[in-house]
């Protein structure tokens, strides 16, 4: 019972921020939303067994990536409302739903007509975590190298975009050179 | 209906998921279109996981680790490219973006 | 003998073809000539033929080649010079050569010179394939020739508005007639299997009664529009906006007996539906009293001969109605060369008078025209039905037929018929040629036609005089292929009382006509006297009306129809929809632009609006395998 008004305020908290975050105008609140909303569905996972998982969302998607938001919003000069034309919503709302509809049926049908095996089964007794770092570290290995790799390339592109004058380097520059440099950027400041 | 199923969760995944679309579909301002597509990832990763729960297998858990590990590449590869963006022509709305014509 | 009947059929079609290829020239002098001489060559190759006919009582067919042959239809292009036919291409070919050389000296002045030759010439040609036909497609073939060449002839002057719409009228009412005709020969196919004369006419005596009145009544119809009669006959008199050449050729001898012609060649059929034939006479003398009662009070010369030919159709079929289907056919004979021979003096008088024709305003010509006169006045007592003049013998026969077939509503109409005629006719000539000169101090001065154009008339004049003496021979000549009645009186004394008592009708209608119109008194009427406000008079100077009536009630309510299926169906509905499917194409485009327009957010509904389009599709396909075998038995229900 428990897990059922669990899942049932989860369910719908999830639902309102994320409605939330799409419907603003304002830029701070949707972010907002979308973080709180984040944390809600990590609820989820802890409700579904997925300890692992939960905590992960929570450190990655609440922390990481919320904290990348906000660094990014502050670029921008979110005061300012962007005025949005006013596509037809129906033709949007309906061509949302169908399509979330589509994807559920096709993906549910095997289950419904019960062709799934278990490749990967849980035992029982052993503690989620550790399931998963099994499997983690045995079957998807390559995958999570992968993923590694990706993150770094992420990391590199996302410093090299974002950085400014990313040819000067202060630590190989000598002493004086670096003393001319300020007093050149004093000089503009000044006049 | 207190017996939570995995239909429930999927009826979930498929709300989430249609919210998420009716976002990428409707937002003009880039960043909120980021928003929305994360909605749809998360909404995804409810399904994979509430699939893995109720058949016991690990597969759907170890797919949401994934996605969220792209999830946060994708967040910052597509910030970079928002910021230069953002300096080159000090918007971001979508309608001015169109020169990928024809 | 083939080369001949070769020779007179397509003799005229060269001489069109010649003058045709002058058709936009100005006047040129050989175009006429070699048309005229292209008839005569006709003309004598019919001659040599009628020799021949005559004297070894054979007749010459011929099949050109085949025109359908297909499944069990057997359409050739076939000619037959039989009795019934030589007799037609004589008159035919004869007042065509005399209306040619005539028309040489008429349009003498018209910049259309060439044109008409080629039309007069394509005219002659179309007749005479009418006539020498041997099946009814090819008899339909001429039938419909000849109604575009009338149109074209009668239209000459196309500059008019009065003669175009002239011809619109003649073409249209003789289509609707065509209609008839065609069903008519329908019927014969489909009930006898051809259209050759021979078999059709030999396979119907098996037929049954109700299916052979209605061929006869549908073959008359074609018969009434081309040959005017009521209530089709409007067209005759609005044709006289033709030039008096056309007048002379098609509405007096040879275009409108094509009716009588039909009828005369189907008389196997006729004969077999007596009832139908004894309603072709009433109306037939119904026709002639009408015509002639119209023919009374008209002032214009040319409308009267149209009437007086009128009339005298009516008698024909009144003739071919009782089964006098030879004396019909002679009295068709005779008619057209006294009739032509009216309308060519009267084209002289017009001439003269510079194409007026209102008698009233001429009078005393006959001292300027005496050639015209003389040639006028024998044509109108031959009309009249004097004796020894061709009229006689075959007016007064059809008279003695239907008194002898104890028809006497019939007979008594026909010789009421007879003193109009006189009248009518005398009325004509006293008011053009005797009486006092009106004409000078309107401002004509009359001069007589070229001596050539009088020339050219001699031979009809001659022919209207003897043409009694040909009955014998023509009778003898045509019973082969005919029904051979002889038409005696009972006792001589009704004969003779009956033919002096017609002709003291006639003498004392030809009498009253001149004291009438002879006296000094005549003015220009100029519509207050008494007699041209009374209803009697308006009622027949009006036609009955009837013009007015189809005008009101028959081309008013289909010109708004038209109108009405022009603007709301064609336009709103046809023209809509096809505009509307090539819409579909423009729109479709107009809206998928937006695919490309480099804008992302309408990009990305594409895109979910594309992604749902697949995965629908993927549903699809999966629910029809997971039920395929359900899927096949409904389709294999279906019959795919």
């Amino acid at each position: 019972m428990f897990e059922a008004i669990a899942f049932y305020l989860f369910a719908f908290l999830t639902i309102a921020m994320f409605y939330i975050t799409v419907t603003t105008s304002q830029a701070l609140y949707a972010l907002t939303a979308l973080a709180a909303g984040m944390i809600f569905i990590s609820a989820f996972f802890f409700i579904l067994g997925a300890d692992f998982l939960g905590a992960v969302q929570i450190v990655v998607y609440s922390g990481a990536v919320m904290a990348l938001y906000a660094f990014g919003m502050m670029f921008f000069d979110t005061t300012r409302e962007v005025k949005e034309k006013a596509a037809n919503k129906f033709i949007v709302t309906g061509l949302a739903t169908i399509s979330a509809i589509l994807v559920v049926v096709i993906v549910a049908a095997p289950i419904v007509a019960d062709n799934i095996t278990a490749y990967y089964p849980m035992t029982e007794g052993a503690g989620n975590t550790q399931e998963v770092g099994i499997v983690l570290f045995t079957k998807y290995l390559v995958p999570f190298e992968l993923a590694a790799v990706m993150l770094l390339v992420a990391m590199v592109s996302g410093i090299v975009l974002a950085g400014k004058k990313m040819d000067l380097s202060l630590t190989l520059m000598s002493d004086r050179e670096i003393l001319e440099m300020r007093e050149e950027k004093n000089k503009k400041v000044l006049s | 209906m207190m017996e939570i199923g995995l239909n429930h969760y999927l009826v979930l995944s498929t709300i989430l998921f249609s919210i998420g679309l009716i976002g990428v579909m409707r937002r003009k301002n880039l960043l909120m279109l980021f928003f929305a597509t994360e909605i749809l990832l998360n909404s995804v990763n409810i399904a994979f996981a509430a699939i893995s729960h109720f058949y016991g297998d690990l597969t759907g858990q170890m797919f949401a680790f994934f996605v969220i590990a792209i999830a946060a590449s994708e967040v910052a590869v597509g910030l970079g490219l928002l910021i230069v963006w953002h300096k080159r022509h000090n918007a971001i709305d979508l309608d001015l973006m169109s020169t990928m014509r024809g | 003998m083939e080369v001949l009947l070769y020779t007179a059929l397509f003799a005229p079609l060269v001489g069109s073809l010649f003058a045709a290829l002058f058709g936009a020239k100005p006047k040129m002098l050989i175009t006429g000539i070699v048309t005229s001489s292209l008839l005569g060559v006709s003309l004598i190759a019919s001659t040599i033929l009628l020799v021949f006919v005559l004297s070894s009582g054979q007749f010459v067919q011929v099949e050109l080649m085949t025109w359908m042959a297909t499944g069990d239809l057997y359409i050739p292009f076939g000619f037959i010079v039989d009795q019934v036919s030589v007799t037609m291409m004589m008159v035919v070919t004869l007042v065509s050569t005399v209306v040619h050389v005539y028309a040489i000296g008429y349009m003498d002045h018209d910049k259309g010179f060439n044109r008409f030759f080629s039309w007069l010439s394509a005219f002659v040609f179309s007749m005479l394939v009418l006539v020498m036909s041997d099946n009814f497609a090819g008899l339909f073939i001429g039938w419909e020739g000849v109604g575009l060449c009338s149109w074209g002839l009668i239209g000459f002057w196309y500059h008019k508005e009065s003669a175009t719409w002239a011809a619109n009228e003649a073409f249209i009412m003789n289509r609707i007639a065509d209609l008839g005709m065609l069903i008519g020969i329908f019927l014969v196919y489909w009930n006898t299997g051809t259209l050759q004369y021979h078999e059709a006419f030999a396979a119907m005596p098996s037929l049954e009664t109700s299916t052979l009145v209605w061929i006869g009544i549908f073959l008359f119809v074609g018969a009434m529009g081309k040959s005017a009669q009521f209530p089709l006959h409007t067209w005759l008199a609005d044709a006289m906006e033709g030039p008096t050449p056309v007048s002379a050729l098609i509405h007096a001898a040879t275009m409108v007996t094509a009716g009588v012609y039909l009828v005369v060649r189907s008389n196997e059929l006729y004969s077999l539906i007596p009832n139908v034939g004894l309603f072709i006479a009433s109306l037939g003398a119904f026709v002639a009293i009408f015509a002639a009662t119209m023919a009374l009070v008209n002032r214009d010369i040319k409308r009267v001969i149209a009437y007086s030919t009128l009339s005298q159709l009516g008698y024909m079929f009144a003739a071919a109605g009782l089964g006098a289907y030879w004396v019909a056919l002679f009295h068709l004979m005779a008619h057209a060369f006294f009739k032509a021979l009216l309308f060519l003096g009267g084209g002289n008088v017009m001439h003269a008078m510079s194409d007026e024709l209102d008698p009233f305003k001429m009078g005393g010509l006959g001292k300027t025209m005496k050639g015209t006169m003389i040639l006028m006045t024998l044509a109108s007592v031959a009309l009249a039905g004097i004796f020894p003049l061709a009229g006689f013998f075959s007016k007064d026969l059809i008279l003695e037929v239907a008194f002898i077939d104890h028809h006497f509503i019939i007979y008594s109409v026909l010789l009421l018929t007879a003193g109009l005629t006189a009248f009518y006719s005398f009325r004509i000539i006293a008011l053009i040629f005797h009486g006092e000169d009106r004409h000078t101090s309107l401002g004509f001065h009359p001069h007589e036609a070229y001596k050539f154009m009088l020339w050219a008339m001699a031979p009809l004049a001659v022919l209207a005089v003897i043409a009694g003496a040909l009955k014998g021979t023509y009778f003898e000549m045509v019973t082969a292929v005919l029904p051979a009645t002889e038409y005696h009186v009972h006792s001589a004394t009704t004969y003779w009382i009956m033919t002096i008592g017609t002709q003291l009708f006639v003498i004392a209608a030809i009498y009253f006509a001149y004291k009438k119109y002879m006296s000094k008194d005549i003015k220009v009427p100029d519509g207050t006297s008494a007699m041209e406000n009374s209803f009697k008079y308006k009622l027949l100077i009006n036609q009955y009306y009837i013009p007015h009536f189809y005008e009101e009630y028959l081309v008013k309510p289909y010109r708004e129809l038209s109108r009405v299926f022009w603007k709301q169906v064609d336009q709103k509905v046809v023209d809509a929809s096809v505009d509307g499917i090539a819409n579909i194409f423009y729109a479709t485009g107009e809206n998928t632009r937006t695919m490309q327009s480099g804008n992302l957010s309408t990009m990305l509904k594409w895109m979910v609006a594309g992604a749902v389009a697949l995965l629908s599709l993927a549903v699809v396909f999966g629910l029809a395998v997971r039920h395929s075998d359900e899927i096949k038995t409904i389709l294999s229900g279906l019959g795919v």
